[in-house]
């Protein structure tokens, strides 16, 4: 017998500020190289998916593989699009918030592919719930930049009347549901909302969005049991973009396995993802979909991508990590990668490329001074605090109408 | 009209209300096959089908989570917390979401629920089978809070409860689910069959949410109650021979201040039972609304009796439980004053 002193593991990443980017643990599989099952297969025959990732655009920007082929040159023009008007939303929202015209902003930078991506493979009247970092939903589902910017402001024309932190938006015909700040609560409404929909033999289903970090709260885990119990029909969607806040992934998943291979203890068919690879995240959503329509339950997608913002205009990244970790990053930016693959097609250039941008810079400018012309943080017209008594419930108890009184509303 | 216990009559009004409304799904631990622990469900899965009536993994956040997103799709689910001790872990989903749902998305979404917990003590359940959350749900803006005393009154809010466009609490004390009971713990139960409250209506009725219902009329004093402790109340008036209005609250959210006005103002003294411990529960609340609004009227101090400061013990429950002779005390200070 020993009398050894135990000691607490504690992960930490492999790389802090002062040292050198450092992804050398971190495998690319070959892009194409990864099978694609067919939509009905059981989950125990698929799990070498969950520890290897799906790629399709190669090097030289080639679609390659069974994964390949899942949009038209068109849909590859418009997702390019999305992610550009979103780069140029998230610059102008961030300098906005600078300016003190908002309080709060969360950037999507190097992240664009996942949310824009996987809209494309979901159908109108599906319903996801969401993270505050899938405003790409919205934009690749045709929701108004100018609602967008009239929440973030808090304006007298934001749609929730400043009842909600700046990009917390909702939208039930955009399929987007209504954003809180407690994380991984959504997770298994998603479940509950496909669940309905299975009871009721409708055709749309659910999407649940988390971040790495959030995969530790309880919910997450509430979420996997009751999809994989009832085979709902779900696209359980964990973002892995490598940080939450200062917290590296390593810490929510023990620094072991991947998030992916947390869906093998359920039954869930799991598969990770190259998040930033447009192609490839649409081609992986769309088998997902098609699975969830078609009654064989639940996948859970883990898109491996990398936060090259800060998580919020409150956070400092170069206190916890390498300034320019992200020029490192072994998937690339996702902007880039869908334009040289364009290229590479054919339909793209670099003048069409510079010219394209300046179109969505000056629409994104159009969308912030309409958005501004209603009002900003430091300039009217704002929502009536009255607005703040409003739709506690659906009717107005007595209680609440003295109190706006009261308050003189 | 037949005589039911409380369990029979919520049972019923989970009946009528699927029969009427395909909308209305009902989960939760046990419910389904075997139809509840306390058998409230008993029958549905089998008259419904398993797609309207089911059981649910051991997960209180899930059940509530899942709730609201049914109830985001379009439905009106009802869902059983087993004990009222065991939302801890659904507190999350219920006061953060659920609760604020509406008013967060400006009605884009919203969140017709029902989360049924049968509360309260007085059954041996020591610590965490026998307590009475009520006050760290009615601090919660956009929740409704109910808590039947009767089997009458169990269908009618149930019934109010799930047609309600919002999400509502639904607490049922356990110790009435089949008989009245007066708080002498050592006295047989006196069934709901042969109680003229166990009378409750064939088909569908509401009883209105945020109305109190004046349980005994009297002259002497005001009772602020409910549930359990609205026969605790009647036995102590009986045995002090104090004239005692007592006021069944129903709803504690949102309150019928109107009712308690009315009361207090008239009598001029008021003593508030319940059966949750005292610090910041609910009968703080309903003291301050009484100075607040009948100050002037008052002849003595608003009077509490309540739970101890403590767990629940399982083997002093007794000692716990705001019985008779803790009321009737406090019936005569008041009256002293």
């Amino acid at each position: 017998m020993t009398d050894l002193p135990l000691s607490l593991y504690v992960p930490e990443p492999a790389c802090r500020p002062g040292g050198e980017p450092d992804f050398s643990d971190f495998e690319v599989p070959k892009a194409g190289a990864i099978r694609r099952p067919a939509i009905d297969e059981a989950p125990e025959n698929m799990r070498d998916m969950a520890f290897s990732i799906v790629r399709v655009l190669n090097r030289k920007g080639e679609a390659v593989g069974p994964w390949a082929g899942s949009l038209t040159e068109d849909e590859l023009k418009a997702g390019l699009r999305d992610m550009m008007t979103l780069r140029h939303f998230d610059d102008r929202m961030l300098k906005a918030q600078r300016q003190g015209k908002t309080s709060f902003y969360a950037q999507h930078l190097g992240e664009e592919a996942v949310a824009c991506a996987f809209r494309r493979a979901l159908e109108d009247g599906d319903m996801n719930f969401p993270t505050y970092r899938q405003a790409g939903l919205l934009i690749a589902g045709g929701y108004p930049l100018e609602t967008m910017m009239n929440q973030i402001f808090s304006n007298a024309r934001d749609p929730l009347e400043g009842r909600q932190l700046p990009i917390f938006y909702s939208s039930k015909d955009h399929g987007f549901f209504t954003i809180s700040g407690n994380l991984g609560t959504q997770f298994i409404q998603a479940v509950g909302w496909a669940m309905a929909s299975a009871i009721s033999g409708d055709t749309r289903i659910a999407a649940g969005w988390i971040g790495d970090g959030s995969t530790s709260e309880s919910d997450f885990h509430a979420a996997m049991v009751f999809a994989s119990t009832y085979k709902a029909p779900v696209v359980l969607n964990v973002v892995n973009n490598q940080w939450a806040i200062s917290t590296f992934q390593g810490m929510a998943r023990g620094n072991a396995g991947t998030f992916a291979a947390r869906g093998h203890g359920f039954g869930i068919p799991a598969i990770r993802v190259d998040g930033n690879d447009f192609l490839a995240v649409h081609a992986v959503a769309r088998w997902a979909a098609a699975r969830a329509r078609a009654g064989h339950g639940p996948t859970l997608i883990e898109h491996v991508t990398y936060r090259a913002g800060a998580h919020s205009t409150s956070d400092d990244p170069g206190a916890y990590r390498i300034k320019h970790e992200f020029d490192a990053w072994p998937l690339g930016d996702p902007v880039a990668r869908l334009k040289e693959h364009l290229v590479t097609l054919g339909i793209w250039s670099d003048e069409r490329h510079i010219q394209a941008d300046a179109e969505i810079l000056d629409e994104v400018k159009a969308a912030q001074k309409a958005a501004e012309a209603s009002g900003t943080m430091i300039s009217g017209p704002a929502p009536s605090p009255r607005s703040m008594f409003e739709g506690v419930y659906a009717e107005m108890p007595d209680h609440l109408q003295r109190q706006r009184q009261e308050a003189g509303y | 009209m037949a005589r039911m216990t409380m369990i029979e009559a919520i049972q019923n009004a989970h009946d009528v209300a699927m029969e009427r409304d395909a909308s209305v799904v009902v989960f939760g631990e046990d419910v389904g096959y075997f139809g509840g622990v306390f058998r409230c469900t008993a029958g549905l899965q089998k008259k419904y089908g398993s797609h309207r009536c089911f059981d649910a993994p051991i997960n209180e956040s899930g059940i509530v989570g899942a709730a609201i997103g049914m109830a985001a799709y379009g439905f009106k689910p009802v869902v059983e917390i087993q004990f009222a001790d065991y939302m801890y872990p659904a507190y999350d989903q219920i006061v953060s979401e659920a609760a604020r749902i509406r008013h967060r998305s400006n009605g884009d979404f919203t969140c017709p629920l029902v989360i049924r917990m049968p509360t309260g003590g007085g059954i041996f359940g020591g610590q965490t089978h026998s307590q009475s959350p009520e006050a760290l749900l009615t601090h919660v803006s956009g929740l409704k809070v109910v808590i039947p005393s009767n089997p009458r009154d169990a269908k009618g809010l149930l019934t109010a409860a799930i047609e309600d466009p919002d999400p509502v609490i639904v607490l049922e004390p356990k110790r009435l689910y089949n008989g009245p009971f007066d708080g002498h713990y050592d006295r047989p139960i006196a069934a709901w069959k042969k109680h003229p409250l166990g009378e409750v209506d064939d088909g569908h009725f509401t009883t209105p949410l945020g109305k109190a219902a004046i349980y005994r009329p009297g002259s002497d004093l005001t009772v602020l109650t409910y549930g359990t402790m609205v026969y605790v109340a009647e036995a102590a008036a009986h045995e002090t021979g104090i004239d005692a209005e007592i006021i069944d609250l129903r709803t504690l959210l949102p309150l019928d201040m109107g009712a308690i006005e009315a009361s207090v103002a008239r009598t001029g003294r008021c003593v508030i039972i319940h059966e949750a411990t005292r610090t910041s529960g609910f009968g703080a609340e309903l003291s301050a609304v009484v100075q607040e609004l009948c100050f002037y009227a008052l002849e003595a101090p608003v009077t509490r009796v309540c739970g101890w400061d403590t767990p629940y013990p399982h083997a002093q429950e007794w000692a716990y439980f705001p019985g008779p002779d803790r009321v009737a005390a406090a019936f005569r200070a008041v009256m002293e004053a």
